[in-house]
């Protein structure tokens, strides 16, 4: 697409960097000499992943060593996954999804390219880049953009300067399942002044099988992942980074979809700056510019009996930058963040008529939207003695502007008086308060935040939905959806023992959803109906687990956690897509580099779906997993074998999660080898 | 990028615009009043020729937007007060009939008498169209008749529709504009008149056409915020608003009403019937 490159305004790129390049200048060559760093990261998250623990294989405490990443967020507590197949899953938080949610790649704001969500952007990364996932429920994720459900932000793996020199490792994984292949390698190199790290990954999958061997057909993938970091120290406190990651993705399959996707393919890059102090007071300085472009092609030519061949490629675009820094006085913990975005989202429907003598039937879906961002989050945490309180806010600009002229007239056929841009002030506000009494620790905290409606949901056309076979039309006058929330939990923690209750609670103005039009007609063939994107007056959603840990000894852990999740809108019928009451434990084993576990994930039935939205019940189910692993030392190398069964039991099942309700993966054996070389 | 790109192009192109303005001596030209048009008729005299263009480049089946000049070839210019009229003639084989059609006018550029005629078919082998053209030379008035080629749509699509309505009148619906549909809300115009005779076609004022537009490659789906055609006497045209959702192939299904709100031609799509017998076809 000539016109979405060209058509990208290099004068504010530039203008960007200026300013950022310009205040890097100053304020390092002035308060360059001062203060060492104090460096503590003030972000307080509910939970952090831990996805690969700085480059030291230590798989050992993970079931599952190179699994996707959608499998280690899925073993979070606060993050379910919307599955339309084998790959690309897509993250929810609270029961909420993409829209209502800020998912950061080191920070960095990326926007899939595909109009039916089937690319989150964590699908762009691996596990070979990341370090961790961190996430922060509701508010507490504003420090990554503006949200309703939360914040997750994938961080990634970098050696910063540690004295390792040269390591490297290979790691390979087979699963007998969908016969998944996986071939992973890094090399990296570190000293005081200079690091890089590379890592390439590769998995190809054939189709799995449910349980009772039944192969869930288009279920197939492959995909590779590249990634380069590297940095470099100016001065004792000062230091340049730069990252760049290609990601591509090919004949990946959406059994639960309508077609498949010839082409997902991303291109992420940053330069940042760092030194440890800023004006004398300010520590942890910390900027970054970076660029990303997603390309995603839709494919239908692999599936028999469509009605009409359609191709439907999109790009996304976004430029972006930050800068951020701690403040440290008394008690007082301030970070501040100053952040901004512009992305592009085009996306266009080519549809091929039977008789061929016709014209090509051709609209925009997403008419080239310009999305402009520029925000300010600002948080202080005060510390007393036996508790403390966390403040936060964050105020943003928000604007979208239809750039394409033929999609702008697209829209006008049903917003005739709409406008080519629209502009809104974002706010959030939370309060989080911290106390121990003994053993117990007390958490509660309100928030407030807004968020602005999504490409899709402000400018989609005719974007067509399988999970409820209906069309949906975005609204570019939509209201600024918000969310009061509250939340509060208790701990009790002896060294042995733990236990957690938590629970919150959202209440979302203008919640934004799709309500049938009856008075349009589907354009997709055999839809049922068209959707409108539609606030609604309010909706509830609330959230409560219970979580515990034990250490029967030393080399025992049992843990275990049971949710309870629960949302309505404004009369009183059930949202989609919430999850029944589901648990899961895990006897854990670690003992003289053998590990192994036993877990049991579940679900109870599915009583309050909703069929206006395509739900069908959804039964309880039950599955367990084992897994055996081993660490080997082999002079300074190091040999680690995990292998493991999932759904043990072969249990034909699927969650509330799966799209469609296409069935999970059946008994699974998995083996993975990591040789790392130091 | 962008302007990158522009900077180079100048700079490339702007020796070509310095050598070139040397031997380029501004001569103000007239407007061409025809400018755009296509001349498909040239019909030479002794003393004076008839030129006749179109937008299209043939007279079609259908709406015909004709633009006349006469020139006087002793004086060698265009006649401005020729108080031209003209009669176009259906020869069947077994009857003679005209079309509907405007008066000329040449209010507008003096020069060129325009005016439009909705042809109902084609001529073929046995049957033609002729035009009669009277006009004034010199003081003199001449009546000159010579046949023309009407030819089906080269696209193959319908834009008019001769049809009995269940008032037993014969009536005539001809496609206008959008002659250049978007995918957007457009401006739908269409002239409507009734055959009271083989030579008489009036305008029918103030009935109602209602819009249906259907994609049938697409499972037949319609837009939304459609406007019916109605009636203007201003421009004695019927306007209403047509909206298409994508390119391709479009089915306009029409359907006409009288003033009284009856159902003279044409039928609701629905599931069971996908089409009405009053339509348009679109494409783009």
């Amino acid at each position: 697409m000539k016109a979405i490159i060209s058509g990208f305004p290099l004068r504010e790129m530039l203008m960007g960097c200026l300013c950022c390049i310009l205040i890097c200048g100053i304020f390092s060559s002035v308060y360059a000499q001062e203060m060492p760093a104090d460096s503590l990261k003030l972000i307080h998250l509910n939970e952090v992943v831990v996805i690969s623990a700085g480059k030291q294989l230590d798989h050992q405490k993970q079931h599952k060593p190179l699994s996707s990443l959608d499998e280690f967020l899925e073993s979070s507590r606060s993050i379910n996954m919307v599955k339309r197949g084998a790959y690309a899953w897509e993250p929810t938080m609270n029961d909420m999804a993409s829209e209502r949610l800020a998912i950061t790649i080191d920070g960095m704001q990326i926007f899939g390219a595909c109009t039916d969500k089937m690319d989150p952007i964590t699908s762009y990364v691996d596990v070979s880049n990341l370090s961790e996932a961190q996430i922060g429920s509701g508010q507490q994720g504003a420090a990554f953009g503006n949200a309703i459900g939360g914040g997750i932000n994938l961080k990634l793996d970098k050696s910063s300067f540690k004295k390792t020199g040269w390591n490297g490792s290979l790691e390979s994984s087979f699963e007998t399942n969908n016969a998944m292949r996986v071939f992973g390698g890094e090399l990296n190199y570190s000293d005081e002044k200079f690091y890089l790290n590379t890592d390439v990954i590769y998995h190809k999958a054939e189709n799995y099988k449910a349980g009772g061997d039944r192969e869930v057909l288009y279920s197939q993938f492959e995909k590779y992942n590249f990634s380069i970091n590297s940095g470099y120290k100016l001065a004792e406190d000062k230091s340049i980074s730069a990252t760049l990651i290609y990601d591509e993705a090919n004949d990946v399959g959406y059994p639960a979809l309508t077609m498949d996707v010839s082409l997902a393919r991303a291109v992420i890059g940053s330069v940042s700056f760092n030194q440890d102090t800023l004006l004398g007071n300010f520590t942890n300085w910390e900027s970054k510019l970076y660029y990303n472009n997603i390309k995603h092609v839709m494919d239908d030519t692999k599936r028999p009996d469509v009605p009409i061949h359609m191709d439907m490629p999109g790009w996304s675009e976004t430029a972006g930058f930050y800068t951020q820094a701690n403040f440290n006085k008394e008690r007082n913990h301030f970070f501040f963040k100053l952040d901004g975005f512009y992305n592009k989202s085009y996306a266009e429907m080519t549809m091929y008529p039977a008789n061929s003598n016709e014209p090509l039937m051709f609209m925009l879906t997403w008419p080239d939207v310009r999305t402009r961002n520029v925000g300010i989050y600002a948080e202080d945490h005060i510390d007393f003695e036996k508790s403390s309180v966390k403040l936060s806010t964050r105020l943003a600009y928000h604007s979208n502007t239809v750039a394409d002229d033929f999609g702008l007239n697209s829209l006008k056929i049903f917003y005739p008086e709409m406008d080519r841009t629209n502009t809104r002030f974002l706010k959030s506000f939370s309060a989080q308060y911290h106390k121990m009494v003994n053993d117990f620790h007390f958490n509660g905290g309100i928030s407030y935040g807004e968020r602005a409606p999504s490409v899709s949901e402000g400018y989609g056309f005719y974007l067509f939905n399988s999970f409820d076979n209906h069309d949906y039309i975005g609204d570019p006058d939509l209201q600024t959806e918000s969310a009061a929330d509250a939340n509060v939990s208790v701990t009790y923690k002896k060294p042995t023992f733990e236990i957690t209750a938590a629970a919150n609670y959202f209440h979302v103005y203008n919640y934004i959803i799709g309500v049938v039009d009856n008075s349009l007609s589907s354009m997709t063939i055999g839809a049922e109906g068209v959707k409108i994107y539609t606030n609604l007056e309010y909706a509830q959603l609330f959230n409560a687990t219970l979580s515990g840990r034990y250490n029967i000894s030393n080399a025992f852990k049992l843990t275990g956690n049971i949710s309870y999740h629960r949302g309505i809108d404004n009369e009183g019928e059930n949202l989609p897509l919430i999850s029944p009451i589901s648990y899961r434990s895990a006897l854990d084993f670690y003992k003289n580099q053998y590990s192994a576990s036993l877990s049991v994930n579940g679900a109870g039935e599915q009583t309050n779906y909703n069929p206006a939205y395509g739900e069908l019940k959804t039964a309880a189910y039950a599955t367990l997993s084992a897994s055996f692993g081993k660490r080997f030392f082999i002079r300074e190398n190091s040999l680690f074998i995990k292998a493991g069964i999932e759904n043990v039991l072969d249990t034909y099942y699927s969650s509330y999660t799966d799209w469609n309700n296409i069935p999970r993966m059946g008994r699974n054996f998995y083996l993975t080898i990591s040789y790392s070389i130091n | 990028m962008k302007t990158l790109k522009y900077i180079f192009a100048i700079l490339i192109l702007s020796p070509s615009f310095i050598s070139c303005s040397d031997d380029n001596e501004e001569t103000p030209m007239e407007p061409n009043p025809v400018e755009g048009l296509n001349k498909i008729y040239e019909f030479p005299s002794a003393d004076h020729i008839v030129e006749i263009y179109s937008d299209k480049s043939a007279l079609e089946v259908g709406y015909n937007e004709i633009s006349i000049r006469i020139k006087d070839l002793a004086a060698d210019k265009y006649l401005i007060n020729a108080a031209a009229t003209w009669m176009p003639m259906m020869h069947m084989e077994m009857m003679t009939h005209s079309a509907p059609h405007s008066t000329l006018d040449n209010s507008a550029e003096s020069s060129v008498y325009k005016g439009y005629i909705v042809f109902q078919m084609a001529g073929n082998a046995s049957e033609y169209w002729d035009l009669t053209l009277n006009y004034t030379l010199n003081g003199e008035q001449i009546t000159e008749t010579h046949q023309i080629s009407v030819t089906e749509p080269t696209d193959g699509l319908k834009k008019v529709q001769v049809f009995m309505g269940s008032d037993d009148s014969r009536y005539v619906l001809a496609y206008l504009n959008p002659k250049k549909p978007q995918v957007a809300v457009n401006d739908f115009q269409a002239v409507l008149y009734k055959m009271e005779d083989m030579m008489t076609f009036p305008v029918v004022e103030n009935f109602k056409i209602t819009v249906d537009p259907r994609m049938p490659g697409m499972g037949n789906h319609s837009s939304p915020n459609n406007e019916d055609l109605t009636y203007s006497a201003a421009d004695q045209l019927y306007n209403g608003k047509l909206s298409l959702t994508m390119t391709g192939y479009w089915k306009i299904n029409l359907k006409l009403l009288n003033e009284n709100g009856e159902v003279l031609k044409g039928e609701d799509v629905t599931e069971s019937n996908p089409e009405s017998s009053l339509y348009f076809e679109l494409e783009f």
